[in-house]
């Protein structure tokens, strides 16, 4: 077991649980964007930026790479923390606008601008369909070739694999071939619409009344009207 | 080089397996050395051999830039286009040897006897313009004195 310190809080994991890991257990959400539970961590979106350390020594770490050891420092939520996860999604937006996970996690954490150069790419190199295709998949037809800018992913002499099996895991897992929602302002870069969308239930009630994520605004789907709290 | 193969006759594998423990880029530098690229069907053969995916192989092959996966010339000129080489002309050499060997640059001429690329900086920015030729390096390099290199390598071919 390892005791560190948690946003303030002291825990204790086992021996070898990533940060990542244990502030999930704890119930405190760090976005993620190249990890899977079911996969090997891989560090190389960033997007899981935690600090450690105490300021003005403290630096920035991955946590879903970084484990926990005694007596560690972590805060998940500190102000560079924040800024720096806004500065990664901006730059994912400016790469890859139409993916929907990307636009989720923009409009998540209040990133309604991109001040970089637009770009069209269809792949952010997150490297989640390689592990899958070799690590749950057992095939490993596809990984990464070539290095810098130049570095994608492909098959064997960018043929036709006989290690693929067409079991589909690569397009199941990868987050930037799920096409962002159509909405009204399709064509720009950050698309925020769900940022104006208030949860209907909260004219009703005051507390947040489900977990569901997104909200299924489940009251007008059914078509009953919401039901009134009898003191309002 | 100690650790030349024989440049005749097929390419021994298993000899090369045996003698680099399994350990991959020195295998593919044994192959490169011997068929001066990394040929498809060899890379095959040495994934079963060593039971890893062709594309982990694939994936190595690609991101070194001394690995080449099609065929290249029997001489090997290579253009120091680093910074303190550039700054020095080596633009203007690059386009000498493109005309004079009739080889662009990347490539390999049609004859299949040179080819040439251009380097970031062989370690040498004080001799720089720096060519490379067949391994041999040339500093200083005017393009009256790369004249002469060339010369030398086109009668040098020649004689042989
Ligand atoms: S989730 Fe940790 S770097 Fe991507
Ligand atoms: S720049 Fe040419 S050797 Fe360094």
């Amino acid at each position: 077991m390892v005791t560190f310190v948690l946003n303030g809080l002291e825990i204790s994991v086992e021996k070898g649980t990533t940060i990542l890991e244990a502030a999930r257990f704890y119930g405190i959400g760090i976005p993620t964007l190249c990890y899977n539970e079911a996969l090997s961590p891989y560090g190389a979106c960033r997007l899981c930026l935690v600090e450690i350390g105490v300021p003005p020594r403290s630096r920035l770490v991955t946590s879903c790479t970084y484990e926990a050891t005694e007596g560690l420092v972590v805060r998940t939520h500190s102000e560079r923390v924040v800024k720096t996860r806004q500065m990664l999604i901006e730059m994912y937006l400016a790469t890859c606008p139409s993916s929907k996970v990307i636009q989720d996690l923009a409009s998540k954490h209040h990133v309604t601008r991109v001040r970089f150069r637009q770009k069209q790419e269809e792949c952010i190199l997150c490297g989640l369909c390689v592990r899958m295709c070799e690590e749950q998949m057992q095939a490993g037809a596809i990984g990464y070739t070539g290095r810098g800018d130049s570095r994608r992913i492909s098959t064997f002499f960018d043929k036709k694999s006989e290690d693929c099996r067409f079991c589909g895991g690569c397009q199941y897992i990868c987050p930037a071939c799920q096409a962002r929602c159509q909405g009204p302002q399709e064509k720009e870069a950050v698309c925020n619409a769900c940022l104006n969308l208030a949860p209907p239930c909260l004219e009703h009630f005051d507390h947040v009344m489900c977990y569901m994520d997104p909200c299924v605004a489940c009251e007008e789907k059914s078509g009953r009207e919401p039901r009134k709290t009898c003191c309002k | 080089m100690a650790r030349k193969q024989p440049a005749k006759g097929p390419f021994n594998l298993d000899l090369s397996l045996e003698r680099n423990k399994g350990a991959l880029i020195a295998i593919l530098y044994d192959i490169q050395e011997h068929y001066r690229y990394l040929p498809e069907d060899v890379l095959k053969e040495l994934a079963q051999k060593i039971g890893k995916p062709l594309i982990e192989i694939y994936r190595v092959a690609t991101f070194y830039k001394l690995f080449s996966l099609k065929q290249r010339g029997r001489h090997q000129l290579k253009v120091c286009t680093g910074t303190a080489c550039h700054v020095r002309g080596s633009e203007r050499l690059v386009e000498e040897i493109s005309k004079s060997l009739c080889v662009c640059r990347g490539e390999t001429s049609a004859d299949g006897e040179y080819s040439l690329d251009t380097v970031n900086c062989l370690g040498a920015c004080a001799l720089g313009p720096l060519v490379e030729v067949d391994g041999e390096y040339h500093g200083n390099t005017t393009p009256q004195s790369l004249k002469t290199i060339l010369e030398k390598l086109k009668s040098g071919e020649n004689k042989e």
